[in-house]
C-alpha cells in the first residue's frame, strides 16, 4: 500500500508530466487546424456578402432543386439499405451456408472501392452503350444522368454502413432468444418484430443515421452518374461544386454551409442515443442498487 | 405426455454427435441425461426439442409424430442454460410472451393472460419482481423465471439444459428440490441434462447415461449406483479406486500388493482365476496400520479432507501402481479412533468391490465380509 501512496517519485507508465501535456497539446492544436477553423470559415465565407444574400441565395430555383433532389436521394436510400443490412446481417449471422465469409468480405467492396469507380461502373453497366444499358434505351428508359441513377449509386456507396453496426452485435447476442421465442411459439414476424428488433434497435438507428449521413454528402460516384445538369440532376455537393466553379463563392459557401449544419445535426443525434444508451443502463443499475439498499 | 425416441443418430459434419439410439420415456417420468461434454447429451435434448433435425430416426409425442413437426408446433418448454430472458421485457412480459404469441382465436383476454402471469408468478415465488428487468434479478431468480415463462403454455414435456449449472451451491440444491416438488405437483414429462452425477440421482426417476454420443445405461439412481454395467458409467458415477491384478495362488497381485480371492470367487468356477481390475468404492475400505489376511495394499496418506459427515483420505500406492489418487471415506469416528497423519503408511482392505475381467463388459460383484460369516 505504502509503494502506491507514494505517486511523486512512482509514476505509471507514460505518466510525465511534459510528454502528458506536449500530446494535449498537440492534439488540440491539430484538431482546431484541421476541424475546428475549416468550419468556421465555411459559415465566415457564407455570409461574406451579408446574410440577405445568403438567404437570397439559398432560395435560388436550382439551390431548392438541389435540395430536392438530395432528400429525395435520402429518402430513397435509407430505407432501401435499411431492409438490405437487417437482411444481410440476419442471414449472415444466423445461418451457415457456402460462401458465408465470401460475402461478409464482398460487403465491404463499397468501402474499399473509390466512389468514383463505383460510378463509373454503372455508367459502362446501364449507360446507353452498356450491357444492361442498351437493352433499357430500346425500352425507353433512363437511369444514367437522371435521378434513378444517382439514388442506384448512392445506395451501392451506402449499403455496407447498417449491416456492419448490426454483425457484431448479432454475433454476440447469439441465437438463444430467437430460439427461446420459437419455441415458446413465435411466428416469424412475431419473432423480429418482439425479440429481435428490440435487442437491435439502437445500433440499427445508429446504421441509420451513418447512411443517411453519407447518402446526402455523397459526392464522387453521383457526380459520374448525374452529368450535371443544373436544376435536374444536381445534388448539394455537386452544386457546391458548380457554384465555386462559376466563381460564385457565397453562393457556394451557403449551399456547403447546409451540408455542414446537417453534419452538426448527425453528430448531435449521435450524441444523444449514446447518451439514451447510457441512460438507460444507468437507470436500471440505479433502480437495482435503490431495491438491494 | 409419453416420448418415444426411436433410432435417432445426428452427424455434424464428419462429427458422429449421436450414433443411433433408441429412449422410452413414460408420461410423468423425469429423466437425467448425464454424461460428460461431447457425449451428446444436449444435441438429444435439442434434437427432442425440434431445434435441431435428426439424420435418422423418428420421435413421438404420446401418438403424436413430431419428427417432422416445427419447433413451433411442438409446444414444448425449454429452458436453456443461460435461460434466454428476453432482456428488454419485464419479468411479466417474459413471461406472458408465450401466450400473447398465439393465434388470436387461441390467445387469452388480456386480463386473462395477467391474471396467469400472476399465477405464474406465484408459483415460482416471484411475483413481488414483476415489473423488473432480466439484468435486475440474481442467478437463481431468473432460473425461475425462465421455468415460469417455459411453463406459462402449459406444455406437456418440459426440456432444461443444464438447469443448474450455473448456480451456486446452495441455490442449486434448493432449487433441485423445489424443482421435484414442481414436477410432481403438475404431473409434465421432464427430461433435463446434467454433467453432475449426484444432481442426475437426486433428481431423476431414471438416469440416461450417455457418452460418445451412446447410451451407456439406463436405470433407476438405486440401481445405477448397485449395478453399473460398464467400467465408463463406473468411472463416470465417481469415487472408484481401480485396482489392476494378476492371479496367482488365489491372490489378485500388483507388484508388492495382493488382494485375496473372495471365498465366492473360489467357489465359482466360472469367474476363477481371472486377472482383470477391481472398482471399489471409496467407503467400502476397512483402514488399518498393519496388513490383514484379507489384503496387503500398503499407501501413504498425503491429504486428509474433513467432508461433511466424512473424512476423506487421499494416498498414493507404495510399491506398486495405480493411475489415479486413491480416496477413501471414513466416519469420523473411525477416523478420531485410530488418529492417522499425514505422511503415514496405511493398509487397507476392501470389503465389497466390482470386478472386471480383461474379457468382459459386465463386472461381477465381490463381498469379502459375507464370505467371513
Amino acid at each position: 500500500m505504502s509503494s502506491t501512496k507514494n505517486t511523486s517519485s512512482q509514476l505509471r507508465v507514460g505518466d510525465n508530466p511534459w510528454v502528458k501535456w506536449l500530446l494535449i497539446g498537440l492534439t488540440l492544436l491539430l484538431t482546431a487546424i484541421l476541424l475546428v477553423v475549416p468550419l468556421i470559415s465555411i459559415f465566415q465565407q457564407a455570409f461574406m456578402e451579408g446574410a440577405a444574400h445568403y438567404f437570397s441565395s439559398l432560395l435560388e430555383a436550382d439551390t431548392l432543386h438541389a435540395i430536392g433532389l438530395t432528400l429525395l436521394v435520402a429518402a430513397l436510400t435509407v430505407p432501401i439499405n435499411l431492409v438490405f443490412g437487417v437482411m444481410l446481417a440476419w442471414a449472415v449471422t444466423r445461418f451457415e451456408f457456402p460462401g458465408r465469409k465470401l460475402l461478409m468480405t464482398l460487403m465491404d467492396i463499397p468501402f474499399a472501392v473509390s466512389p468514383v469507380v463505383a460510378g463509373l461502373l454503372y455508367l459502362l453497366l446501364y449507360g446507353n452503350n452498356g450491357w444492361i444499358g442498351s437493352w433499357l434505351y430500346d425500352h425507353d428508359i433512363q437511369l444514367m444522368f437522371a435521378w434513378p441513377g444517382i439514388v442506384m449509386v448512392t445506395i451501392f456507396v451506402t449499403c455496407p454502413f447498417v449491416a456492419r453496426e448490426l454483425i457484431p452485435l448479432m454475433q454476440q447476442q447469439g441465437r438463444e432468444d430467437e430460439e427461446a421465442a420459437v419455441i415458446l411459439g413465435a411466428s416469424g414476424w412475431q419473432l423480429f418484430r418482439r425479440v429481435t428488433l428490440p435487442n437491435i434497435k439502437w445500433a440499427l438507428i445508429y446504421g441509420v443515421i451513418l447512411t443517411n449521413a453519407r447518402a446526402v454528402g455523397e459526392f464522387g460516384a453521383v457526380s459520374v452518374v448525374s452529368g450535371n445538369i443544373r436544376g435536374e440532376t444536381n445534388t448539394l455537393p455537386l452544386l457546391v461544386q458548380a457554384q465555386y466553379e462559376d466563381y460564385q463563392a457565397a453562393a457556394a459557401f451557403a449551399s456547403a454551409s447546409l451540408l455542414a449544419l446537417l453534419a452538426l445535426l448527425t453528430l448531435l443525434l449521435k450524441a444523444f442515443i449514446e447518451w439514451r444508451l447510457e441512460r438507460s443502463m444507468k437507470l436500471e443499475s440505479d433502480k437495482e442498487k435503490k431495491t438491494t439498499a | 405426455m409419453s416420448i418415444l425416441i426411436e433410432n435417432i443418430s445426428k452427424k455434424f459434419g464428419h462429427f458422429q454427435a449421436l450414433s443411433p439410439l433408441s429412449l422410452d420415456i413414460n408420461e410423468g417420468e423425469m429423466i437425467g441425461l448425464l454424461g460428460p461434454s461431447g457425449s451428446g447429451k444436449t444435441t438429444l435434448l435439442r434434437i427432442i426439442a425440434g431445434l435441431e433435425g435428426a439424420d435418422t430416426g423418428r420421435i413421438q409425442f404420446g401418438d403424436r409424430d413430431v419428427t417432422n413437426l416445427h419447433v413451433r408446433d411442438r409446444r414444448v418448454g425449454f429452458v436453456f442454460q443461460n435461460y434466454a430472458l428476453f432482456r428488454h421485457m419485464t419479468v411479466a412480459d417474459n413471461v406472458a410472451f408465450g401466450l400473447e404469441v398465439l393465434p388470436r382465436k387461441e390467445r387469452p383476454s388480456a386480463t386473462e393472460i395477467q391474471k396467469r402471469v400472476q399465477h405464474l408468478l406465484e408459483m415460482v415465488q416471484l411475483e413481488h419482481l414483476a415489473s423488473r428487468f432480466p439484468s435486475q434479478l440474481s442467478g437463481g431468480q431468473k432460473q425461475r423465471i425462465a421455468l415460469a415463462r417455459a411453463l406459462a403454455t402449459q406444455p406437456e414435456v418440459l426440456l432444461l439444459d443444464e438447469p443448474f449449472g450455473a448456480l451456486d451451491a446452495k441455490v442449486r440444491k434448493e432449487l433441485r428440490r423445489w424443482l421435484r416438488g414442481l414436477h410432481d405437483e403438475l404431473g409434465f414429462t421432464s427430461v433435463f441434462v446434467t454433467h453432475d452425477q449426484e444432481e442426475a440421482l437426486e433428481l431423476s426417476d431414471r438416469v440416461v447415461v450417455m457418452s460418445n454420443g451412446h447410451i451407456e445405461q439406463i436405470d433407476q439412481p438405486g440401481a445405477l449406483y448397485a449395478s453399473p454395467n460398464s467400467r465408463f458409467v463406473f468411472d463416470f458415477l465417481g469415487n472408484a479406486n481401480v485396482f489392476e491384478g494378476k492371479v496367482a495362488n488365489g491372490k489378485w497381485h500388483n507388484q508388492q500388493a495382493s488382494i485375496v480371492l473372495p471365498h465366492s470367487v473360489i467357489e465359482q468356477e466360472s469367474t476363477e482365476q481371472k486377472d482383470g481390475q477391481l472398482y471399489i468404492r471409496s467407503h467400502e475400505f476397512f483402514v488399518s496400520k498393519e496388513p490383514t489376511a484379507q489384503a496387503n495394499l500398503p499407501l501413504r496418506l498425503i491429504a486428509i479432507n474433513p467432508i461433511g459427515a466424512e473424512v476423506r483420505l487421499e494416498l498414493t500406492p507404495i510399491d506398486w501402481q495405480s493411475n489415479d489418487v486413491w480416496e477413501i471415506d471414513l466416519p469420523h469416528k473411525a477416523f478420531d479412533k485410530n488418529c492417522f497423519e499425514k505422511g503415514q503408511t496405511l493398509y487397507v482392505s476392501p470389503k465389497a468391490a466390482y470386478f472386471f475381467a480383461h474379457d468382459a463388459q459386465q463386472p461381477v460383484l465381490l463381498n469379502w465380509e459375507a464370505s467371513k460369516v
